[in-house]
């Protein structure tokens, strides 16, 4: 019995995947939990495994094609097994994925008395899904929304991966949600991976032409969607506070003094912490919005923005809030390296309940982030530059920081918000009080 | 119960009709000294006289347009195609008189008629003589269209087409005029727009009419014998179509086969998927799938006519196919 090997959902959002590379060549023996290919997300790059024991047949995605989760890429089967062709290997879109994707249809026979059914009877009208868009049956679609089931995290076994009820209902089996995500699938030794090439930037150079178009990567598309459904449809308002660095500086400075060579604080783990510190004193900040009601978290888990070439992810530093602050910093810095790689697993970048954003080595002054749904609030953090400020009367420079918190309206009211940042701007100036 | 054929059930929706109701009467070829083509009218000249049981030259259009006449002076008149694919010559009276003098005399004409014979394919009788027609009459806004696939609803529907105040089509089979089952005796009207639940089951809905009903039926048997529980749905009434039994019974299984002898193309259940998808959007878990007739004029060819009809083996098939079991 032939297996199918499909696209894989390897990320929460991921809808189609480009092939960075195959680990496994047609012919070759393949045994269940191998690693087949590698497979570039919306996020990182992940590896898809064999499902079944066999030998790889019919690969029918090449390395740089981007195909649709839930189409079939390529056919386990028994060694010396005669596999039947027209039906197990959909059409794939080739290249940069802004081909026209083929209709998916179907072969069938009729069942028993082997006559070739005539031509329009069924009518079987399988049309193409628009590139990326997740299918499902409409039935499906509505016990997922109300057994409040993520689809993205469905794996479909209908025509052109379509989630199905049965799919639903075998995933009900399973326990929590997330779970059916393949996270399980351990990252291979970076083999071979010299081959990819994240950036498609054009170059500081100036090319031919008047213009160049570059395609959207995975992960550009993935911030384009993310990012319209955020600042269009939340109401999103603004504070800025400027809080005086002076005796977060002095603290840090001792800190690290104490730790010689034993590691490093940076001014970023004292945000991140005493972010974490005020939310837990103002859960209204620490909130999703869901549609039909607002889930305010006991937990505080900090979502990092971090720029990687050719965009940004925001992994997430959990119970940030108990956490000591070289924790912080040790997952920071293994996070963001992580990032940079694109070696992030989908349980490290999902879940985040407030984020912070640090612009402050650009030498940005103050600027306001982009809320990342369905958190309810972020802070964009700009530089720490010494300033001339009225201190006691006197005219004196001190080191001064802008922090400008982005608020779903939905969530958190202007005085809400403004109170949370007055814990945060009390923390910071005194470091002191974060162990109140 | 008494069991009847199709045809004799017909016969006697026609006796007492014609018994309760001295306006009705009954007009057609070969329907009076010769008892009917297919013997529906056995008897009826001898119980109600050349007056009431009228044999009519070979002249579709011409008789068609006295009953219409007739309607129209207050006379309930009962005009039998021998087949319709003949009746395909009278269908400007069908269509431009009798569906629409009652709009077109601003509601003073109604048009009390009932244009009946057998639709559809029988056996190697050719391109010409195996059309359904049923999409092309159920299309007309101001005509009824019923098609019983039981004796029981052949006599049902026709005394209820006799009744109405609007033209009537009856689309009965020549292949069903043999078929017996049990027939309620004397006042007995199935009220027309009720589809009937023919075979109950949870995975998917067969929708049927006529024909098709026992093909239908015949697929649930083999899906059962593969643990699939199918409903089998006969609409019984093409138009008015009855709207909440369909998508009832989609909302139960999720999945539907619409099954019709007629062309794929703008045919019934072209009509029916769309009920479905606009009123059952949200219960369906797969695509609505067709099995129609070939999308090619009927072969006389026995084999390829054979082939070019909707069969068990085919409906078996759609439903794996919106099981996803294939």
């Amino acid at each position: 019995m032939a297996t199918k090997v499909f696209m894989e959902a390897l990320s929460p959002t991921m809808e189609e995947g480009r092939l960075v590379k195959w680990h496994k060549r047609e012919g070759e023996v393949v045994k269940a939990g191998e690693t087949l290919a590698e497979v570039e997300t919306d996020k990182a790059i992940m590896d898809l495994v064999a499902r079944a024991d066999g030998v790889l047949r019919q690969v029918a995605v090449t390395e740089g094609q981007t195909v649709p989760v839930g189409n079939v890429v390529a056919v386990i089967a028994a060694p010396g097994e005669n596999v039947d062709t027209s039906p197990a290997v959909a059409p794939v879109v080739s290249g940069s994925g802004g081909g026209r994707r083929e209709a998916l249809k179907d072969s069938p026979t009729v069942a028993g008395g082997g006559i070739a059914r005539s031509a329009p009877t069924p009518v079987v009208a399988a049309p193409a899904a628009e590139a990326g868009r997740l299918r499902a049956s409409p039935l499906a679609k509505r016990i997922a929304k109300e057994a409040g089931v993520d689809l993205q995290l469905v794996t479909g076994s209908g025509p052109g991966g379509r989630v199905v009820k049965r799919d639903l209902e075998s995933a009900a089996g399973r326990a929590p949600a997330p779970a059916s995500v393949p996270t399980a699938l351990a990252p291979s030794p970076a083999t071979g991976r010299e081959s990819f090439r994240v950036s498609r930037l054009p170059s500081p150079e100036r090319a031919e032409g008047a213009y160049q178009d570059v395609p959207l990567t995975q992960i550009r598309k993935t911030i384009a969607k993310r990012l319209a459904t955020s600042l269009g449809p939340i109401p999103h308002f603004f504070l800025t506070t400027e809080v005086d660095m002076e005796r977060a500086a002095e603290a840090r400075d001792a800190l690290n003094r104490q730790l010689g060579d034993r590691g490093k604080v940076s001014f970023n783990d004292v945000i991140v912490k005493a972010t974490a510190l005020a939310l837990t004193k103002h859960r209204a900040c620490n909130a999703w919005f869901q549609d039909d009601h607002i889930r305010y978290w006991n937990e505080v888990h900090i979502g990092m923005a971090v720029a990687v070439e050719d965009g940004l992810i925001t992994p997430v530093i959990r119970h940030a809030d108990l956490k000591a602050l070289l924790e912080i910093g040790g997952e920071a810095r293994d996070l963001a390296e992580k990032a940079r790689n694109r070696r992030l697993q989908p349980s490290e970048y999902t879940g985040a309940t407030f984020s912070v954003s640090n612009l402050g080595m650009f030498e940005i002054d103050q600027f306001t982030a982009v809320i990342n749904p369905p958190e309810a609030g972020i802070i964009a953090v700009g530089s720490i530059a010494p300033k001339p400020v009225v201190w006691d009367g006197q005219v004196v420079p001190r080191r001064r920081m802008r922090v400008t918190m982005s608020c779903d309206h939905r969530v958190i009211d202007g005085a809400t918000g403004a109170a949370f940042l007055k814990t945060l701007k009390e923390m910071l100036e005194n470091p002191l009080a974060m162990l109140l | 119960m008494p069991t009847l054929t199709y045809r004799d059930a017909l016969n006697q929706a026609l006796r007492e009709e014609m018994q309760r109701d001295g306006n009705v009467f009954l007009m057609g070829e070969e329907v009076g000294v010769y008892q009917g083509a297919y013997k529906v009218s056995r008897g009826l000249l001898e119980e109600f006289g050349p007056m009431r049981v009228v044999d009519t030259p070979i002249a579709e259009l011409g008789f068609a347009g006295i009953g219409v006449g007739a309607a129209m002076a207050g006379l309930r008149p009962v005009i039998e195609f021998m087949t319709w694919n003949f009746a395909v010559l009278a269908l400007d009276q069908i269509v431009n008189s009798a569906a629409k003098i009652l709009y077109e005399s601003g509601g003073q004409l109604p048009i009390p008629i009932v244009f009946r014979g057998p639709n559809g394919a029988a056996l190697q009788l050719g391109a010409q003589h195996s059309q359904a027609w049923e999409s092309w009459l159920s299309h007309i806004p101001g005509l009824k269209v019923v098609a019983p696939a039981t004796p029981a609803d052949a006599k049902g529907l026709l005394k209820a087409a006799i009744r109405d105040d609007n033209p009537v089509i009856v689309l009965e089979g020549e292949m069903l005029y043999n078929t017996k089952g049990e027939v309620p005796e004397g006042e007995y009207v199935v009220p027309i727009g009720q589809a009937d639940v023919k075979r109950t089951g949870q995975d998917v809905t067969l929708i049927c009419h006529s024909k098709t009903v026992s093909v239908a039926l015949k697929a649930a048997e083999q899906l059962a014998e593969e643990g699939v529980s199918a409903e089998v749905v006969d609409l019984r009434s093409l138009r008015p179509l009855d709207e909440a039994t369909i998508t009832g019974s989609v909302a139960k299984t999720n999945r539907a086969v619409v099954v019709e002898e007629g062309w794929p193309h703008c045919g019934i259940g072209a009509q029916v998927v769309d009920v479905i998808q606009r009123e059952a959007f949200d219960h369906l878990d797969a695509p609505v799938l067709r099995v129609t007739q070939a999308d090619v004029p009927m072969p006389y060819n026995k084999q390829l006519e054979r082939l070019a009809k909707p069969s068990p083996e085919k409906v078996v098939a759609a439903a794996r196919r919106v099981l996803y079991l294939d």
